[in-house]
C-alpha cells in the first residue's frame, strides 16, 4: 500500500484532562482502502484519539490532517462538509431513539443538500443502505424494537447513507456474541470492498483485528508503543505487546 | 469551619453554573437567526409540549379556581363582600397565580422532560451521532426546545387562566346562583389590558427561562445514566428557583410602571 494517497495524517497528538495526559505525542497515517486496526487498554486514549480525529474534541497539540484537510483550521460549515466523507460508527450504536429507523436513516441525508442535492424522494437510498447491512424489513421499527447487533447494522447503514470515503469504527464488536461479533465483521469487510473505503477501527478484540486488520497500532499511554501487521505483532516478545494478545 | 467551606464551595459552583447558563443563552441566541430555521422540529416540539401539557394545565387550573373561590368565600362573606369574588379572582389569577402555578407545572412536567431526554441523548452518544453526521445539534434540539416552550407557556397561561376563572364561576354558580354572563361580565369589568399584558410578557420569560435550563442541564449531563437523572432533577430545582426570581423581577417592574 505504499504507493497509495494517505487519506488521514495525525502528527504529534496531545490531549490532556487537568492532570490526565490522554494523548502524549500520538501519530499515525492512513492510506486509501486500508483497514488500520488501533488496540489499547481501556482508557489509553483510543476513543478520544477517534473523537479528535473528526472534531468532537479539540486537542491540545499537534495536527490532523483528513483528506488533505487540517481540521483545526476548517470552519464549521466545511468541518461539516468533510463529516460527510468520514463515517463514524459509535460503540453503543448511538441511534436516534425517537426516530424510526427510515428516519434515522433520512436524518443526514436530508441535511447534506450540498453533497446530494435536494432528494424527493429518499426510499430507494434508504433501502439500499439497509439491503447493503441485511435489515430493509425493519425500515418501520423503532430502534428500541432492535436486537443490539441490529441496532449496530442500522447505524453502520446510517454511516454508509452518506457514502463516505473514511469510516471509523469505535469497538464495533464490542457487547456482542461471538455469532453477531462475526456477522458485523463480515459485514465490514464486504463494506470494505464494495465501495473501496478506508477504516480505522478501534476495538479490544482480538478476533476482530485478527480477522480484518491490514496494519495495527498498539496504544499504550497516549504513544504508538507498535505498529505493523496482525503477524508481526503476535510474533514479538515484547511482554507489553504480549499482553495484548493473552 | 469546614461547613463555612462548604458553603463557600457550593456558593462558587452555583456561581459558576449561572456563569455556564449566561453563555449557554448567548450561544442560543447567536444560533438562532442561522440557518436552517429547523421549523419542522420547532413545530413538532410545539406540539408535544403544548399539546401534553394541556390537560395538567386544565386540571389544577380547575381546581385552584375552586379552591381559591370556597377558601376565600367566607372571608368576603363576613364583610359582605361576596359580588367582589369575581374581580378579585380574575385579578389574582391573571395576574399572578395562573402564570406562576402554570410555570411551575410546566417546569416540572417539560423541564425535566427535556433534561433527561437531552441527558440520555448526551450519555448515549446520539448527539455526537448527530454532530458527526453533519448537523448542528445545539439548534436542531436546543434552539428548536427553548423556543417552543417560550412560545407555548404563554398559551397555556391562558388556558390555564381561563379554566380556574370557570373553576370559580362553577362554585359561585353553585352557592351563589350566579349566571355565567353576570360572573363574566364582572370578571371582564375588572380586566384592563394592564393587568393582561405583563403577565403575558412574564409567562415568555417563564417559557424561556423552563426551556433555556432544561436544555442547559440536559445538554451539558455527565456522569452517565445517573447524571440523567440528576440533570432532569436539578433542571426542575435550577428552573423554580429562577422562577420565582423572574416573578420578582417582573412584578418590581410592572409596580414602576404602575406607579408612572
Amino acid at each position: 500500500m505504499d504507493n497509495q494517497k494517505t487519506v488521514i495524517e495525525i502528527t504529534d497528538l496531545k490531549k490532556s484532562y487537568g492532570d490526565n495526559h490522554v494523548l502524549n505525542g500520538f501519530n499515525m497515517h492512513l492510506v486509501e482502502g486500508e483497514n488500520l486496526v488501533i488496540m489499547g487498554k481501556s482508557g489509553s486514549g483510543k476513543s478520544v484519539m477517534i473523537k479528535c480525529l473528526i472534531g468532537l474534541e479539540q486537542p491540545d497539540s499537534g495536527s490532523i490532517i483528513v483528506m488533505g484537510k487540517d481540521i483545526s483550521r476548517l470552519k464549521h460549515e466545511e468541518l461539516d462538509e468533510l463529516r460527510t466523507e468520514v463515517g463514524f460508527l459509535f460503540q453503543g450504536s448511538a441511534l436516534y431513539d425517537s426516530m424510526t429507523v427510515r428516519e434515522n436513516l433520512e436524518f443526514p441525508l436530508r441535511r447534506h443538500t450540498k453533497k446530494f442535492g435536494v432528494i424527493k424522494d429518499t426510499t430507494p437510498l434508504v433501502m439500499e443502505a439497509l439491503e447493503n447491512v441485511g435489515l430493509s424489513h425493519t425500515v418501520n421499527l423503532m430502534p428500541e424494537e432492535l436486537s443490539g447487533g441490529m441496532k449496530r447494522r442500522v447505524a453502520l447503514a446510517r454511516t454508509l447513507i452518506l457514502q463516505p470515503k473514511i469510516i471509523l469504527y469505535d469497538e464495533p464488536t464490542t457487547g456482542l456474541d461471538p455469532i453477531t461479533a462475526k456477522e458485523i465483521l463480515l459485514l465490514m469487510e464486504s463494506i470494505q470492498k464494495k465501495y473501496n473505503t478506508s477504516s480505522i477501527i478501534i476495538t479490544h478484540d482480538v478476533d476482530c483485528a485478527r480477522a480484518i486488520s491490514n496494519r495495527m497500532i498498539l496504544l499504550v499511554d497516549g504513544i504508538n508503543y507498535a505498529e505493523g501487521t496482525f503477524e508481526e505483532l503476535i510474533a514479538s516478545n515484547d511482554p507489553k505487546i504480549q499482553a495484548f494478545f493473552k | 469551619m469546614n461547613t463555612i467551606f462548604k458553603i463557600i464551595e457550593l456558593f462558587k459552583a452555583f456561581l459558576l453554573d449561572i456563569g455556564e447558563l449566561s453563555q449557554f443563552a448567548g450561544r442560543f441566541f447567536k444560533e438562532v437567526f442561522k440557518r436552517p430555521s429547523e421549523y419542522r422540529e420547532l413545530l413538532r416540539q410545539c406540539f408535544n409540549m403544548g399539546n401534553r401539557s394541556l390537560l395538567l394545565v386544565g386540571v389544577t387550573g380547575f381546581i385552584i379556581g375552586l379552591v381559591f373561590d370556597l377558601q376565600s368565600r367566607p372571608t368576603l362573606q363576613e364583610f359582605g363582600a361576596v359580588s367582589w369574588m369575581p374581580s378579585m379572582v380574575s385579578i389574582s389569577i391573571i395576574r399572578e397565580i395562573g402564570p406562576i402555578i402554570t410555570a411551575l407545572i410546566c417546569a416540572g412536567r417539560i423541564g425535566s422532560g427535556i433534561g433527561a431526554e437531552l441527558g440520555s441523548m448526551r450519555v448515549t452518544e446520539q448527539i455526537d451521532a448527530m454532530e458527526v453526521s453533519g448537523t448542528n445539534p445545539f439548534k436542531y434540539l436546543v434552539v428548536t426546545r427553548i423556543l417552543a416552550t417560550t412560545f407555548m407557556l404563554p398559551i397555556l397561561v391562558m388556558f390555564g387562566d381561563f379554566i380556574a376563572i370557570y373553576g370559580s364561576f362553577l362554585v359561585e354558580n353553585l352557592k351563589g346562583n350566579v349566571s355565567f354572563l353576570l360572573y363574566y361580565n364582572q370578571v371582564f369589568d375588572a380586566l384592563e389590558f394592564g393587568d393582561l399584558i405583563p403577565a403575558t410578557i412574564k409567562s415568555f420569560f417563564f417559557g424561556f427561562a423552563i426551556g433555556l435550563v432544561g436544555c442547559f442541564k440536559g445538554y451539558n449531563c455527565k456522569k452517565g445514566t445517573a447524571g440523567v437523572g440528576l440533570a432532569a432533577n436539578s433542571a426542575v430545582v435550577f428552573t423554580s428557583m429562577l422562577l420565582f426570581i423572574i416573578d420578582f423581577i417582573a412584578v418590581f417592574v410592572t409596580d414602576i410602571f404602575y406607579d408612572l
